[in-house]
């Protein structure tokens, strides 16, 4: 099949980047908080909606049947995008805190004990602290943070005195929402696995701009958002090692996830399904296919071109704003750009740029230890998806140079 | 003058702006020609924080009266504070809880009013109105 390669081709297959805001064509440049739906998105869940609906892996009938395909066809999808071995390692959730909440209470409640440890970075987003803390507290385990330098970059050096014999798991980002820089989970990984630690990848920014391979990363676990993949809010998923998922507690119980109940005891079913309980969101789970369907028909070379010259320009033109400091600097990075400048509140610059018709992130970006790390408040972020135009950049660029203008 | 009536002035002021960018110009004006508390009033009590910008309130209750000084980290949100304070400060409790804010939506500012937009403004008004209610009992 011919990949598509053309940047306006992709933009059709997106009604919502047609739309004006404030009287101008919309500019949407956030979409690390989330992307916009392609059409056959959009146009199955519809479909699901207003017909092919039955709940799955309950009844004998046609329509539970068909969406029940629809769904697990859908994980095998997943599995293949991911490189999972298995189809039973893909667990879908509501979205990557759900994913990350599932293991850091499941892990956790297993593996973790009173003296353990949980190791973080000090870039991650709230969702990838708050259930650690969670459970550390419920199980008297520390909560341990690999420090990021001044660039943004995780200090490698202090990871070998941080993975010390009472860390039980690391979770960092892949990718963090605030720096977009490319983290190197493959050295963290196989250090902490020189030790017999399992790590998790929090991938929600990082599997929408990185080709990802989780047998080839060594990852214990992996999370992502569908919502950010082009696919339907309320969708996520969850990879896990199938022998770590099998060792596993469930962690909500309900109807699907069991073998057997009696008052007595009740029996789980195998996975996915253990982790599945109740009736899950099908019709979203099952539209993600048609995300990743579209990601794979986008000619890979491509896109990575088109997003390096965003990169590029926009780390240039940046670099030129008086008084602007960008975080999250040197080496490799996706087009996901954070920052302040002197004397000009983000949330001024968000609201103006607004009126402007670009679509932008501003304040802590549920990073508030990051923020308190660079000693500031709030930040804009600007972040590109691959119906991105490098003329939005530049009319970006513009906008914001006009807005700096006003309000200083 | 009522609180009505300065309500009122405030439409007028604003009904010679045509377009959006001469509005959020006179905001910025406002925001930066007044500074509306001193930084020792900066205190964490009188913090409202929202996630995009913060916002500081300050009361004082003198002859029956409250006034109000204000500030914000962000100057369009200052801008709105300072229309604010100009509505509220120096009024009875009774007057401040009985006023509503239909002049914020005459004047094409409401979306900066929504709670969506975590800035801080309708936790300040709230906090004002608490004021109000305090110092009137």
């Amino acid at each position: 099949m011919n990949k598509t390669a053309d940047i306006n081709d992709i933009r059709k297959l997106f009604p919502a980047l047609e739309q004006s805001v404030n009287s101008k064509k919309l500019v949407y440049l956030d979409n690390g908080a989330t992307a916009q739906k392609p059409q056959q998105v959009t146009d199955l869940v519809n479909l699901m909606n207003s017909g092919i609906n039955g709940n799955i892996h309950r009844a004998v009938h046609e329509l539970s049947s068909k969406t029940t395909e629809l769904y697990e066809n859908s994980r095998e999808e997943v599995m293949l995008f991911l490189n999972a071995a298995h189809r039973e390692e893909i667990i879908f959730t509501s979205g990557t805190t759900a994913a990350i909440n599932l293991v850091a209470a499941s892990f956790g409640d297993k593996f973790l004990k009173r003296g353990d440890a949980v190791l973080i970075s000090e870039a991650e987003h709230h969702s990838n602290i708050v259930p650690w803390q969670l459970i550390c507290e419920k199980k008297g385990a520390l909560l341990k943070v690999l420090p990021v330098d001044d660039c943004g970059h995780w200090r490698m050096d202090m990871l070998d005195a941080l993975l010390d014999e009472n860390v039980k798991i690391v979770s960092v980002s892949h990718v963090s929402n605030v720096l977009g820089l490319i983290n190197p989970v493959e050295e963290l990984i196989s250090m902490a696995h020189s030790r017999g630690i399992p790590v998790m990848v929090d991938g929600a920014q990082s599997v929408v701009h990185l080709n990802i391979d989780v047998q080839k990363m060594d990852c214990d676990f992996f999370v992502f958002s569908g919502h950010k993949l082009y696919g339907p809010t309320g969708t996520g998923v969850l990879y896990g090692k199938r022998e770590l998922l099998e060792e596993m507690p469930p962690w909500m119980g309900g109807g699907d996830m069991v073998e057997t109940v009696t008052f007595e005891k009740t029996t789980y079913a195998p996975l996915p399904l253990k982790f599945e309980a109740g009736t899950p969101n099908f019709i979203g789970a099952a539209a993600l296919a048609r995300a990743v369907m579209f990601v794979n028909s986008l000619d890979k070379e491509f896109t990575q071109k088109q997003e390096h010259a965003v990169v590029n320009f926009m780390v240039e033109e940046l670099s030129k704003i008086e008084g602007l400091k960008l975080y999250g600097t040197q080496g490799d990075r996706i087009s996901l750009f954070s920052f302040t400048i002197d004397g000009v509140h983000p949330a001024d610059l968000a609201m103006i740029m607004d009126k402007m018709g670009i679509a932008l992130r501003s304040g802590q970006m549920c990073a508030e230890p990051l923020m308190r790390r660079y000693g500031v408040e709030a930040m804009l972020r600007a972040s590109f998806a691959v119906y991105n135009t490098l003329e939005e950049a530049e009319y970006f660029i513009t906008s914001l140079k006009r807005a700096i203008k006003m309000l200083s | 003058m009522t609180i009505k009536e300065v309500e009122q002035q405030i439409v007028e002021e604003f009904s010679i702006f045509t377009d959006w960018m001469d509005k959020y110009e006179y905001l910025i004006e406002l925001g930066k020609s007044l500074p509306i508390i001193n930084e020792g009033q900066k205190l964490e009590g009188n913090l409202i924080k929202g996630c995009q910008s913060r916002v500081w309130l300050n009361a004082e209750f003198k002859d029956g009266k409250v006034f109000f000084t204000a500030d914000s980290d962000a100057i369009i949100t200052k801008g709105i504070i300072s229309l604010l304070v100009r509505v509220f400060s120096g009024r009875s409790p009774k007057e401040i809880i009985e006023a509503d804010l239909d002049f914020i939506k005459e004047i094409g500012l409401q979306e900066n009013l929504s709670p969506t937009r975590a800035n801080g403004l309708l936790s300040m008004i709230k906090q004002i109105k608490i004021y109000a209610m305090a110092y009137s009992s």
